[in-house]
């Protein structure tokens, strides 16, 4: 062997050995992607879920030894627009690195659009499936006729909270007529078909004043809507709205002088809060899937403190964020592999105690988790943390434990065979 | 019905009046130009923020004063050091220039304010009901937006037809080179033209962001609106973009307020559709649903049958 290539051979042993020396040391990361709007005019509830995602990652696990003895989670947030078509570009640029687990949120459109997109390139491409975690879509059909292997819900679906909406509406008898308004797309019309059903089931007595759709993001001024509002003399007013949606409705209906309870699904956080005030006091109604005031555990306090410390200006506006990342660690950490197939069969069926020392469930069968419903109230009073810094927040008033919540499913799922 | 006839009446009134401040601006930067500036709901939108972060201080008041200026003077100084540049390659390199502006002004405005709702209020001095009618209230502030918006066209139609600066400004439009070589100075006029319509702008978003909510997307919602209603009133043509704003805000709050539908129109002509018919979608759609698309109907139907718009002058 001449010099030269001694040398060589030498060079090229060394520089392998660093690197496998490097590779062992710092271990590749798993790589989450978050897909929700990140500019647009639904932007802010995407970046709120962002900075929670993330702050939950770094404190839960990042910070510690990791997962699976010592790899970091890395969040790659990729800005869907909330529109089905950037969410499709965006899906094949998270296949293209590597990506395997999508977390999303926002819009069952978009979530619709995930679901069939993952499901038709899984079935293409064994070895390279792709993961749902779907935090906050609540179309039913997500986990009825369209239920798939590959997805999981971490909230509880639209039925599932209308169901305790209305008996919660039903058991007030000054109640007598309901004015239903949403926005014009699958999930408005989920909200309003069903709460119709709903009510005429538990209170027949109940009219419902009127039922009325306008387009998502579209509306600059709600006060007309408000005007058929007043006209129609409904008692009470249901909405599925969110973001600018649910803030300029809220505020129209607040300065015609009307006062009627509004329940919503969505009416708190990232601005809302601050902007209805003292203005929505006890007017406003949530119904949503984790206690709010007063806290349950000092586990959730700290946390929620070290958020607030961290990201002054934010709050954690969803506690589901943070269960889909736990428990979706615990599958990891359980099948000791970062293969959707391995955490999907991990996770269903789960139970998990969260930060609130609730045990929680991922039925098998249709991947839809089971928590306790919760409504709660606008207020300022007996509120320990606060929304938006405001001073008001939401107050839970009325708890239905997670036993009282589970419905059926008509899921006939299509198991992927290996 | 009449009281919703009545308020329907009002509230497509305060629209179409906000909506006119934002195509005053952007018809009379038109007419003198000849660009449509596609970031003009972006200075609206700025206008609101800054109006937002100095209400914190100073109050509102101080901000409907000083936001719409500072808007103004970075409209201004855009147009002198930006549009007037571009201005040498000809209308299409300013619309593309005007359309990046657009991006630049509404990404800047999120990297600085931040992505959520602003809680931006209306000044409590005006938080009473004017008039309460058939259990509905018709807040002050609504009726200030009226007199103001009243108030602008009503000097703006003043400035431009019974002063010196108006008849130069007038004359600047149709014949700039005479008007250069009796010792005017045009390019200054442009951009005090620029400036007060980016301030028009900027003082609609002063006024509105109470309402209709300060938040990110508020800029796209009224954007495309805009041109529609220059287009149908003609472009250039402040009379008609009053018009045709007060048509566009009625326009919809009466399409909203109606509870007529497909329905209702096939059942005059005797048609029937079963639940399962695959037009099941069109046939239940309803007038109130389909109002925001209106507007865009009207400007199509507008373009075909009279290209001038209302109360445009001339086709070139």
């Amino acid at each position: 062997m001449t010099k030269p290539i001694r040398l060589l051979l030498i060079t090229l042993c060394t520089a392998l050995f660093t690197t496998l020396c490097g590779v062992s040391t710092a271990q590749e990361p798993v790589r989450i992607a978050f897909m929700d709007p990140l500019s647009g005019g639904f932007a802010s509830i995407g970046n709120s879920g962002l900075k929670q995602l993330q702050f939950a990652a770094d404190y839960f696990y990042n910070s510690k030894n990791g997962i699976l003895g010592g790899r970091k989670i890395e969040i790659v947030p990729l800005d869907n627009k909330q529109s089905p078509t950037d969410t499709q570009i965006q899906f094949r640029r998270a296949v293209s690195e590597g990506i395997q687990i999508i977390f999303q949120g926002n819009s069952s459109a978009v979530a619709n659009t995930l679901n069939a997109t993952i499901s038709r390139h899984n079935s293409r491409n064994p070895g390279q499936e792709v993961l749902q975690i779907n935090y906050s879509a609540v179309d039913p059909i997500l986990t009825e006729a369209e239920c798939s292997f590959w997805h999981f819900r971490f909230d509880a679906h639209a039925i599932m909270k209308l169901n305790i909406l209305t008996d919660f509406i039903a058991k007030d008898s000054a109640i007598k007529s309901i004015y239903i308004i949403g926005q014009d797309y699958s999930f408005g019309h989920v909200v309003a078909d069903n709460a119709v059903r709903l009510l005429q089931e538990k209170r027949p007595d109940i009219t419902i004043a009127g039922t009325e759709f306008h387009p998502i993001g579209q509306v600059k001024d709600f006060t007309p809507y408000v005007t058929k509002i007043v006209a129609s003399g409904a008692d009470a007013v249901i909405t599925g709205n969110y973001g600018a949606d649910m803030v300029s409705l809220a505020k129209s209906i607040i300065d015609s002088g009307l006062d009627l309870p509004i329940y919503t699904f969505y009416a708190a956080y990232d601005g809302i809060t601050a902007t209805l005030g003292a203005d929505g006091k006890n007017k406003i109604r949530l119904i949503h899937n984790e206690v709010s005031n007063p806290i349950p555990t000092e586990e959730r306090k700290a946390f929620i403190r070290a958020f607030k410390a961290a990201n002054p200006d934010h709050d954690v506006t969803q506690p589901r964020i943070i269960n889909a990342l736990q428990m979706l660690v615990t599958a990891i950490e359980k099948s000791q592999s970062t293969d959707p197939y391995d955490i999907a069969l991990a996770l269903e069926d789960m139970r998990f105690t969260n930060l609130s020392g609730e045990e929680i469930w991922m039925r098998g069968t249709d991947h839809q988790v089971f928590q306790s419903l919760n409504i709660s109230v606008h207020t300022d009073e007996g509120i320990e943390f606060d929304a938006d810094n405001s001073g008001f927040g939401l107050f839970t008033e009325y708890s239905v434990p997670a036993a009282e919540t589970i419905v059926e499913s008509s899921c006939q799922m299509d198991r992927p065979s290996r | 019905m009449l009281d919703v006839l009545i308020f329907a009446t009002l509230n497509g009134v305060v629209t179409g009046l906000l909506l006119f401040m934002l195509a005053a601006g952007l018809t009379l930067i038109f007419s003198m130009m000849g660009v449509l500036n596609f970031a003009h709901a972006s200075f609206y939108m700025l206008g609101a923020y800054c109006a937002y972060s100095i209400s914190l201080y100073l109050g509102f008041w101080v901000g409907l004063l000083v936001a719409p200026l500072l808007v103004g003077v970075l409209g201004a100084l855009i147009e002198r050091y930006g549009l007037r540049r571009v201005h040498q390659s000809g209308h299409v390199a300013e619309l593309v220039f005007t359309f990046g502006l657009a991006f630049l002004i509404e990404e800047s405005i999120q990297f600085f304010w931040g992505r959520d709702t602003k809680n931006y209020q209306s000044p409590d001095i005006l938080d009473f009901a004017l008039f309460t009618l058939f259990g509905q209230e018709f807040s002050a502030y609504r009726g200030f937006m009226i007199a103001i918006s009243v108030g602008i066209f009503i000097g703006l139609y003043f400035v431009l037809t019974r002063t010196r600066i108006g008849i130069i400004i007038q004359a600047a439009i149709t014949h700039p080179k005479t008007v250069a070589n009796l010792g005017h100075n045009v390019p200054l006029i442009f951009m005090g033209v620029f400036g007060a319509g980016t301030a028009l702008a900027g003082l609609a978003g002063v006024i509105a962001g109470p309402v209709l909510t300060t938040f990110p997307g508020m800029a796209v919602v009224l954007g495309s609106i805009v041109f529609v209603i220059v287009v149908i009133g003609g472009l250039g043509s402040l009379a008609g973009a009053f018009i045709a704003s007060l048509l566009i805000g009625l326009l919809q709050s009466y399409a909203i307020a109606s509870d007529v539908g497909m329905q209702d129109l096939l059942n005059v002509f005797g048609i029937d559709f079963p639940y399962d018919h695959p037009l099941a979608d069109l046939w239940g759609l309803t007038l109130p649903q389909i109002a925001p698309i209106l507007p865009f109907l009207l400007l199509i139907l507008v373009l075909i049958f009279r290209p001038t718009g209302l109360l445009g002058k001339r086709e070139e």
